[in-house]
């Protein structure tokens, strides 16, 4: 074989390797979701969203673990929302240069890809071994923990975006820096930091780990953030690991629910970045 | 004049407060970890490291298993995992026809965004029982022959254990490390590329000679990223792990990690001193972690540094 064949045959296995790499990334993606939808779609109805969790061997559905997963995520995204807002906006408005933002900076990325068990464990010590009790709040808490890190990043990404000659003209119209922030730098990168809770608020729907050991489970209906409260994923991981078969059954409805919201979620935030995108 | 200051400086003390905030979060989390952890510290000391008993009836714990568990699925996820996001980042920069980049990426990415609950229910009823009936009977069947490395595949293949939990670590951290490559490889500039294709260079050996070289230290911070996600994941490894506490020779057994035994253990653990040696546990893992993602962060900042220029 000559050397042009021979370098032609390896470029021909390096680039169907590396097309063979992608198509079974995707692969498994779609089999990921095939088997959500093939599992979960028979054993989602109209029960699944209005009965509470049941025993083994009953009927029942998953109201109570929605419902709970629904008020724990908002509660968390209410509370590491301004944070998260008011952090990323130090470090892009007034955190350029300076080590306490290129620090905070650091250790945002860590805390970002930080095990989120880790987060639930602190929570644990900090919060519900003092309180004496799991509770929802605790759950909330390490959810928010989660937030915090995700929306910074993103805020100060966006802030960043902002054309400096909109800031300069705001100034030289005789407004105070905070002004500024507020009513121009804000109001141009709105739709980028909305994206940054949708995300953040896609990455905790699912997240269980730090539930497990704040938030608990609770096998009937409860509104009581001060108490242990169903949710979603863990009743996902305690109904999949569970021997009974309608346990399971209800396990893959659940998965189902939780993938397409957060599927969907992920979409709307991508379409809200790539529109924004396109205004500018 | 004055109040405008004023408001000015609450606004900027406002955020900075915040801004600190989050920097103390990390030295909370360390420091709450540790005086959870001081009891099982106190009680056995470095002996915790190495030693497998885990004995919740005598109350005597080592971390061992759990430490071991840990990194040996996340090498077999970097081995498995590490290729395929390099091919699927080659594919993505230089093969791939640029109306497809955007929708074949975002695809690649929603698998970065599926909980990692779904993957343990997919790998305990689908991945497990797939890897049982074929791969594993054949990885004994060839590999498992080999004298001597054979052991790593010896035993029943159950379906559950160390080898199921490193492949689905490797599906997992795949658009992590993907993401990240594909960024940093479009950092090279075009007309480095150009000239090499200039003077005849195949793609491959664009690839290898250019592209690499000029990435490597963001390569490497990519790899770094997705080894510290694969070290903490947590629910999808708990799924197909199959819960042991000791340490087999063989890939096919099951066994455990940090963060499955914490999921699996932590709300029933009894007695102070299980809690305790549970928590140190965590903050090993958390100690591991912060060191990998830092070494991460670090070599990142230099290839955007170098971007910059």
């Amino acid at each position: 074989m000559t050397l042009y064949n021979r370098r032609r045959a390896r470029n021909f296995v390096i680039l169907a390797l590396s097309l063979g790499a992608t198509g079974l990334a995707l692969l498994i993606l779609f089999l990921i979701l095939g088997t959500l939808l093939a599992e979960g779609v028979p054993a989602l109805n109209l029960a699944t969203f209005t009965q509470t969790t049941p025993p083994p061997g009953s009927q029942g559905g998953l109201a109570n673990a929605i419902f709970g997963s629904v008020v724990m995520t908002i509660a968390a995204t209410l509370v590491g929302t301004p944070v998260g807002i008011l952090t990323g906006t130090f470090l892009s408005e007034y955190g350029r240069t300076g080590v306490l933002a290129e620090v905070t900076r650091f250790v945002n990325d860590i805390l970002l890809s930080a095990p989120s068990i880790a987060i639930g464990l602190f929570v644990y010590v900090a919060i519900v071994v003092p309180m004496g009790h799991f509770s929802a709040w605790a759950g909330s808490i390490a959810l928010a923990i989660i937030v915090i890190p995700v929306v910074v990043r993103t805020t100060e990404d966006m802030l960043n975006l902002v054309p400096a000659g909109l800031r300069e003209a705001a100034f030289a119209l005789g407004a105070p820096q905070w002004k500024v922030v507020v009513m121009v730098t804000y109001r141009a990168a709105i739709q980028g930091m909305l994206t940054g809770v949708m995300l953040a608020v896609a990455r905790i729907a699912g997240e269980t780990a730090p539930l497990l050991f704040t938030a608990l489970n609770n096998q009937f209906g409860s509104t009581n953030m001060n108490a242990p409260m169903a949710n979603l994923p863990v009743v996902i991981f305690q109904f999949a690991m569970s021997p009974y078969a309608d346990w399971q059954r209800l396990a893959w409805g659940g998965a189902l629910l939780i993938t397409f919201t957060i599927l969907i979620l992920n979409i709307i935030a991508r379409m809200l970045a790539s529109w924004s995108g396109d205004t500018k | 004049m004055r109040r405008q200051q004023l408001e000015d400086m609450l606004f900027r003390g406002t955020t900075k407060l915040f801004a600190v905030g989050v920097l103390l979060l990390l030295g909370a989390i360390m420091l709450a970890l540790f005086i959870g952890a001081l009891p099982a510290i106190r009680a056995f000391g470095f002996t915790f490291l190495v030693d497998s008993t885990w004995n919740p009836v005598k109350q005597i714990f080592g971390g061992a298993p759990a430490i071991y568990g840990t990194i040996v699925t996340s090498i077999i996820a970097m081995l498995i995992g590490v290729p395929l996001a390099l091919g699927v980042a080659i594919f993505l920069t230089e093969l791939c026809p640029p109306s497809l980049r955007r929708p074949i990426g975002t695809l690649i990415e929603l698998l970065a965004a599926i909980p990692s609950i779904i993957y343990g229910i997919w790998g305990l009823f689908v991945l497990a029982p797939f890897l049982q009936s074929t791969v594993q009977p054949f990885l004994k069947a060839t590999l498992g022959e080999i004298p001597g490395f054979g052991i790593l595949f010896s035993g029943p293949p159950l379906g559950l254990g160390i080898l199921t939990a490193g492949f689905i670590l490797a599906v997992m951290v795949l658009p992590f490390i993907a993401a990240v490559t594909r960024d940093v490889f479009m950092t090279v500039p075009p007309m480095l590329r150009e000239s090499a294709y200039g003077v005849g260079c195949t793609t491959a050996e664009v690839v290898r000679n250019i592209v690499l070289p000029f990435t490597r230290v963001g390569v490497v911070g990519g790899v770094m990223l997705g080894l510290g996600r694969a070290l903490g994941e947590t629910m999808a490894v708990t799924f197909v792990i199959g819960n042991a506490h000791r340490i087999s020779p063989s890939l096919l057994a099951p066994g455990t990690t940090i963060s499955a035994s914490l999921a699996n253990e932590f709300t029933e653990a009894t007695g102070p001193l299980y809690t305790s040696s549970l928590i140190e546990l965590g903050l090993i893992l958390f100690f591991i972690t912060f060191v990998v993602l830092a070494a991460a962060k670090l070599m990142l900042l230099r290839i955007e540094r170098q971007a910059a220029k």
